[in-house]
Parts: structure tokens; C-alpha cells; sequence
């Protein structure tokens, strides 16, 4: 996993600068961890102990938190996150079937990352594009309309990017 | 019109692009850049590219419109952008091909005005978004904003405004509909220093975007009612919880707050007067749950985002215990229009219990999708048939939707339904935080409510039983009859399930999850019935219990089905007819988009069996001739 190639000192060296943006007050929980995992791309178990230190209070809090959000991954995440919205206009407009054929074509489940930390594949509950349905995005990049057959376009279109 | 040229032909134009998130993802910002840089190289004078929020019409997007004539342009891409410029902008020649086309009469209509989409709509929330740019304050206080501020600051006490604001008859906006001004009065009495003012902007309905779209389109609007509502309480620190799904949001409010800050209508002694607010910014982290204003609270202070019973309310006791007050966005933008033109106007729109006006996002089998603000009381058929332009396809009316997860699916035979608070709730559903989901025969019901409880049952914060367990039983029971495995007892099952769960749950979540499944039992039991006893889905959706079968009398053995099938299922070949072996189709549906029309051999049924050979047998139908022969 790529949170062997962090060292306790990175993590460390990092911490020190977002903690310099917060008081250190309870409440600040949250935007530190959505601060962190944007330096990481997901929150190290170094780090979490880090942060307990630092707003002084018990590490199962921290986990607690953390897992509670679906926002805050304790894994890696793959390079790019494509995410595949499951509104209600998009599931009536096909949305599982995008997804079943994304799945199939990345060999992972929705929540899962390919083992070469390529992607990650996740569903969103509904990123307000409702009338471009069905929709997903790859990082930024928002496609509308999309078929089974316009998976394999915005896959194979990325991967030569690469 | 070679002649009109720059200064002399075209008179001052402002051409506005959408940046809402939807046009946005239509590419709208390498648009407007084209736009500035074309109409730079060509020299005009008078010519304005300027951007605004979203325009509610996000099906049409990316959407232009050029002021003052009002000329509205659907679908504009980067390359249309020469041709926008030098005929319109610089000769004065609208670009006819990129007009809004009606989905009903087909007609092309220039300008914005005439589009059915918007001129049946009464804009009062939505009254600025896509009229003026949303990072520019200046553009707020020349359409009147803060005056409201101001008024209230100057001339009205923190009980006048109250007062104002309860004659008014302003409701919740967020879904349960509780009166603002009441929840304002109980939190002024309530003793305990600071006051806290919150706006919920943690929208977690899916299909649901009109917080997002105001807080993109018009910032200020939302940031004036909080501040007048802080006043009528007495709070002095304000907190606005947005999603962190929502970017563009975050960041149009952050930037409308300093802005804010600059001149004086936030921060220490507002206008010069004793009255100090400071604003902050949460950003949610993903959490459906943090809607409900317990569960909120618990999040802004960093805890896990979970509700607890009431009493005590938020009013006497709420963020760290201390009286608090949560609006949502809609409430708050419409509250500086209240006090500008007073609280019997506002009374005057709607029906005697739900006053002033609703806000839709208009998504599903509908022509025109989009956002809309109606007077409460508006029929339902007005709002899916004219403003929304009816079902795409010709194909036939089935539900509609209202209310996101927490709603009901409601049948063609309430479409002359008032919409306001008290008529849906009477039929099931409710108000919600706004998403109308209209579903033609195409759509599952079955599925529709397995889809739903899905939804809520993951967002469930798991601390109260019947929510934890009992959505995680229904949601097992919806699954095995899409499946074909349902069984008899389970209707009731269901029912009693649901009932249950409703009487029981600690938060809104929970009392309201079950309404898609307990509505639909209520309009559509024959498509249960169907599900469970004969195995079949009328909708031909449910993958379970559908199959595909190639007509030996319509076959012309051309093999694109053969060629195209992703599981390897068809046998055939060239002149023979093709044969789909049912035990390995995944039921993918792909031979029966290709097949060619005028062939039509593929057919989709459910609950039925369709004579075939067994094997592959030489073509024996007739050549379709141009014109296809029944």
C-alpha cells in the first residue's frame, strides 16, 4: 500500500502546517481532517494520532468521526476518483447499469480502488447536474449523458491520456 | 448587414453565461473565455461578456442569454461562439439554429420571455439567480439588496421584524414546514448568551438543487435574510453548513461574505448600528443524516453527525447549548423580500394555509428539467405538462415523485392535486426540501422504492433501532421480489415494517423513510402483485425478471446482435436466424438497441415466454422492402 512510502516524519511535517491554521478548540475536528485528507488524499492512522494529540482527545473519537463522514477514506485512494451518481434522476435515466459496466471494466466494486492506484470508483448520492442524466465525473470533469457504450469512450479516452 | 459594422450598427449588448454547476459541466467557462476573446479581436464597443448563476433551465444548458433584448440561446457550445459573436453581437442578427426549441409545438422561441419554462413560473427565492453576476455585490445592491437590511436595521425593532415576518406566513422551505417567524419568537425569549444563527445548506436530497443553485446564483440574497434574522433573535455569530459536495457554493458564499464584510452589512456594529454578526463557514462532510438540525448541530460542533430527541428544541437549547435557530437557504432569500414589500404581499400568493411560492427541481422522464419556483397551490398537471413540457417520447405518464427519499410516489389520478404542505401530506408524500421526480411506464415502482429505501438505509446514523433495522428489513424484502423471489406475505409485511418504523424513529430520517414504500403500496399495489405472483415486471426493468428473444419471423441473420453481445450468449450466422441463449444472457439489453429498426427482431418481455428454435434455422422471413411490410 502507498502509506508504506509515508514516513512518520512526513506526516509530521505536514501536520505541523495545517495544525498552525486552527486553534486547537474541539470543533475544529472536522475542517482539520478535511484539510489533512486533502494533503494526503486519505487520512494515515499517523496522522489521526497526530490530530488527537494536537485537539487533545481520545483516538477512538478521531476514528469515530472519521468513519461517520463518507467523506474521510482511511485507505489510499487511486489517482484519479471517478464517481458515478446515483440520483434519482440518474437511476431512472440508467445510472446501474453505467455503473455495473464501469465496475465490470475496472474488475472493482463501487468503494474499491484498482490495484495499480489508478482509480477509485465511487457512487455520489446526487451532484446536481440532474438533467445531464445519468452522470459521472472523473476528478473534475463532469460527463453527461452516459451510456454502457459511452463507458468504455471515457475509460479508454483517459487511460491514453496517461 | 456587411455594413453595420462595430460602434455604428450595434447598440450596448451584454451577452450573460450560466456558471451554474450544471452549465459549468457543459463547459460554460471555456465558453464565456471564447466570447471575451472573440469579442476583443473584433474590436466591439458597447459589448459586455459577463456570467451569472444558474438559470433553473439546466437541461437547455449551457444557457446564454443577450441583454437588453432578452434573446435566449440553449445548447451553446465553444464552436457556436463566432458565429454568436459577429452575427448577433456585432450585426445585430440573432443566431436563429440556437434558439430554444418548444418540446411540445416544435417552434423555435427567441426570447426568454416567451419560453412557457419561465413565463409560468413566479419567481420570488429565485427572483435574481441568473440575472446578475453572483461574486459582484454590486450588482446585488443595484437590484435593491440590503435595503431590506437596512430598514430593518434602522426602522423596525427585533419584534416588528418578527412580527413581519409571522404575518407573512413564511413556512420552513427545508420540508417539514414549520412557521419561521414562530421559531425566530422562540428562540428571541429563549435566555443564554451568544445566540447562534444557522443556515442549513446540507442538501442531501438526491435530485435535489435549488439551495446549491441559490447559494451559486445569488449569495447575497441568502446572507441578507440571515443577518435580519440574527437581528430579530439577538444572535451575534452565524453559521452557514454547506456540503463540501457543493464547491462552487462554498466558495460563491466565502467570497459573498467578505465582500459583505467590506461594506459594512456583516462584522462588528452593522450600518453604524450596535448590531454585530460574524459569519462562519462549515463545510459538510458527506453525512444525508446532517440535515435533520440535531444531527447538524453535532456536526458544526465535530462530533459524529447524530440526532438526539427533542426537547429540549434547538431554540432554548442548541449549538453547544445555546438557543439556536436553523433555516434553510430558501426561507432565508426570501425573507429580505418579505420585509421590502411587506408581509401582506407575500400572504397574497399561494393558498390560505401555505403562502408565497415553492421551488422544484424538475428532473426524470420530463421534457424540460430544470429548476422552477411556483405559487403554492399550482396543480401538479400545470407543472409536469406545461412548464415541464410533459413526457419525452410519447410515452405515458406513470408517477410523480415529490419530496426526495423522505417522500411518496404519487399516480396520474393526483395530478390535479394543489401543491402545497397540507395536500401532499394528506396523500402520503410531503414537501420535502423540493425534488419532483416525474417517472413514465418505463419506470419500475418496485424498483423506485427499493432505490429510495437504499438510499436511506445507508444514510441511516444507525443510533435508533426501528431506522437501523427496520429499513435494512424492507430493503431486504424489496430486494428479493425485484428479484422474483418475493412472497406472498410480504405486502404486509412491508406495510406493518413501515408503519412501525414511521411511529418509532428518533429523527426525520427514519419517520420518514418508509413513506416511498408505504405510497407506492397505496397507488401501485398491482405492480407488487405482479412482482410476487406472476413474476413479472410491468415496467420491463426489473433485470430478474425480464428476458430477450430474437423473432424467428423478423430475423434477417445480419449478426450486429451477435457481434455486439458483450456476454457471448447469441448463435448465429450469416442468412441464419440468431438464437439468444436465455441461461447465459445477462440481460444487458444491447442486442436490442442495435438491432436495425426496420428489422425490429428483438423483443424484451417479462412474465411471458416467446416461441423460438432451439438452435439457429435458415432465415425465412422476407426482405424488409424499403418501405417495411407488416
Amino acid at each position: 500500500m502507498a502509506s508504506d512510502t509515508l514516513t512518520k516524519a512526513d506526516v509530521q511535517d505536514k501536520l505541523k502546517v495545517i495544525f498552525s491554521h486552527y486553534n486547537g478548540d474541539k470543533q475544529e475536528l472536522i475542517p482539520i481532517l478535511q484539510e489533512t485528507q486533502a494533503n494526503f488524499r486519505y487520512l494515515p492512522a499517523a496522522a489521526m494520532r497526530e490530530i488527537a494529540g494536537f485537539l487533545h482527545m481520545p483516538e477512538s473519537t478521531i476514528f469515530g468521526v472519521s468513519t461517520f463522514y463518507a467523506q474521510f477514506k482511511l485507505t489510499p485512494l487511486g489517482k484519479k476518483i471517478i464517481r458515478v451518481c446515483r440520483g434519482t434522476a440518474c437511476h431512472v435515466r440508467g445510472a446501474a447499469k453505467v455503473l455495473a459496466e464501469i465496475e465490470k471494466q475496472l474488475g472493482v466494486k463501487a468503494g474499491e480502488t484498482t490495484e495499480d492506484l489508478e482509480y477509485t470508483l465511487e457512487t455520489v448520492a446526487c451532484i446536481g447536474a440532474c438533467a445531464l442524466a445519468p452522470t459521472m465525473t472523473i476528478e473534475s470533469e463532469t460527463y453527461g449523458k452516459m451510456s454502457t457504450k459511452k463507458v468504455a469512450e471515457v475509460l479508454g479516452d483517459r487511460s491514453k491520456v496517461e | 448587414m456587411t455594413e453595420a459594422k462595430s460602434n455604428n450598427g450595434n447598440k450596448q449588448r451584454t451577452i450573460f453565461i450560466c456558471q451554474g454547476t450544471g452549465c459549468v459541466s457543459g463547459k460554460s467557462i471555456e465558453i464565456t473565455e471564447a466570447l471575451k476573446k472573440a469579442v476583443a479581436e473584433q474590436g466591439l464597443q458597447g459589448v459586455q461578456v459577463d456570467f451569472t448563476g444558474c438559470h433553473g433551465f439546466c437541461e437547455q444548458g449551457p444557457v446564454a442569454i443577450v441583454e437588453p433584448e432578452g434573446i435566449f440561446y440553449a445548447h451553446v457550445t465553444v464552436d457556436d461562439v463566432p458565429e454568436i459573436v459577429e452575427s448577433h453581437l456585432r450585426d445585430g442578427k440573432p443566431v436563429e439554429r440556437l434558439f430554444y426549441k418548444d418540446p411540445v409545438s416544435g417552434e423555435a422561441i427567441p426570447y426568454h420571455k416567451d419560453i412557457k419554462f419561465y413565463n409560468m413560473q413566479q419567481r420570488i427565492i429565485l427572483r435574481n439567480c441568473g440575472r446578475l453576476n453572483p461574486e459582484r455585490i454590486d450588482d446585488y445592491i443595484a437590484t435593491g439588496g440590503y435595503e431590506s437590511l437596512k430598514k430593518c436595521l434602522k426602522e423596525m425593532t427585533p419584534e416588528e421584524v418578527i412580527d413581519e415576518i409571522k404575518r407573512s406566513g413564511l413556512r420552513g422551505r427545508g420540508g417539514a414546514g414549520f412557521p419561521t417567524g414562530m421559531k425566530w419568537e422562540f428562540c428571541r425569549k429563549a435566555s443564554g448568551e451568544p445566540k447562534y444563527m444557522i443556515c442549513n445548506a446540507d442538501e442531501g436530497d438526491p435530485g435535489a438543487f435549488m439551495d446549491r443553485s441559490t447559494m451559486e446564483g445569488d449569495p447575497h440574497t441568502v446572507l441578507e435574510g440571515m443577518t435580519i434574522a440574527a437581528y430579530a433573535m439577538g444572535s451575534s455569530e452565524g453559521y452557514i453548513y454547506i456540503r463540501a459536495e457543493y464547491p462552487l457554493a462554498v466558495k460563491r458564499v466565502r467570497l459573498a461574505i467578505k465582500q459583505s464584510e467590506e461594506r459594512g452589512f456583516l462584522g462588528d456594529n452593522i450600518l453604524g448600528t450596535d448590531f454585530s454578526l460574524h459569519m462562519h463557514v462549515k463545510e459538510g462532510a458527506g453525512a444525508f443524516v446532517c440535515g435533520e438540525e440535531t444531527a447538524l448541530m453535532a456536526s458544526i460542533e465535530g462530533k459524529r453527525g447524530m440526532p438526539r430527541s427533542r426537547p429540549p428544541f434547538p431554540a432554548t437549547s442548541g449549538l453547544w447549548g445555546k438557543p439556536s435557530n436553523i433555516n434553510n437557504v430558501k426561507s432565508l432569500a426570501t425573507v429580505p423580500v418579505i420585509i421590502a414589500k411587506g408581509a401582506d404581499w407575500y400572504a397574497s400568493t399561494g393558498t390560505e394555509k401555505s403562502n408565497g411560492t415553492c421551488v422544484f427541481a424538475l428532473t426524470g422522464k420530463i421534457a424540460n428539467s430544470g429548476l422552477i419556483e411556483v405559487p403554492m397551490g399550482i396543480p401538479l398537471r400545470k407543472i409536469i405538462y406545461e412548464i415541464g413540457g410533459g413526457i419525452p417520447g410519447g410515452k405515458k405518464f406513470k408517477a410523480v415523485q415529490t419530496g426526495g427519499p423522505s417522500g411518496g410516489c404519487l399516480p396520474e389520478s393526483y395530478l390535479d392535486q394543489s401543491v402545497d404542505y397540507e395536500s401532499l401530506a394528506a396523500a402520503g408524500s410531503m414537501m420535502g426540501s423540493g425534488g419532483m421526480v416525474v417517472m413514465d411506464e418505463e419506470t419500475c415502482i418496485v424498483d423506485i422504492a427499493r432505490y429510495f429505501l437504499s438510499f436511506t438505509q445507508a444514510e441511516s446514523c444507525g443510533k435508533c433501532v426501528p431506522c437501523r433495522i427496520g429499513t435494512k428489513q424492507m430493503l431486504d424484502i424489496l430486494e428479493r421480489i425485484c428479484r422474483g423471489e418475493g412472497q406472498p406475505e410480504d405486502i404486509d409485511l412491508l406495510q406493518r415494517l413501515g408503519e412501525n418504523i414511521k411511529a418509532g424513529s428518533l429523527c426525520q430520517l427514519g419517520q420518514t423513510a418508509p413513506n416511498p414504500v408505504l405510497t407506492t403500496l397505496r397507488y401501485f399495489r398491482e405492480e407488487y402483485e405482479a412482482h410476487i405472483y406472476e413474476k413479472r415486471c410491468p415496467a420491463l426493468s426489473c433485470t430478474s425478471l425480464i428476458s430477450y428473444y430474437i423473432l424467428p419471423d423478423k430475423c434477417q441473420g445480419c449478426g450486429i446482435c451477435l457481434r455486439s453481445c458483450p456476454a457471448g450468449c447469441i448463435a448465429g450466422d450469416k442468412r441464419m436466424v440468431h438464437v439468444i441463449d436465455q441461461d447465459k444472457c445477462v440481460k444487458c439489453g444491447t442486442c436490442l438497441e442495435v438491432c436495425p429498426e426496420r428489422f425490429g427482431a428483438v423483443v424484451k418481455v417479462s412474465g411471458e415466454t416467446v416461441e423460438v428454435p432451439g438452435e439457429p434455422v435458415p432465415v425465412t422471413a422476407a426482405k424488409p422492402a424499403a418501405p417495411a411490410t407488416s
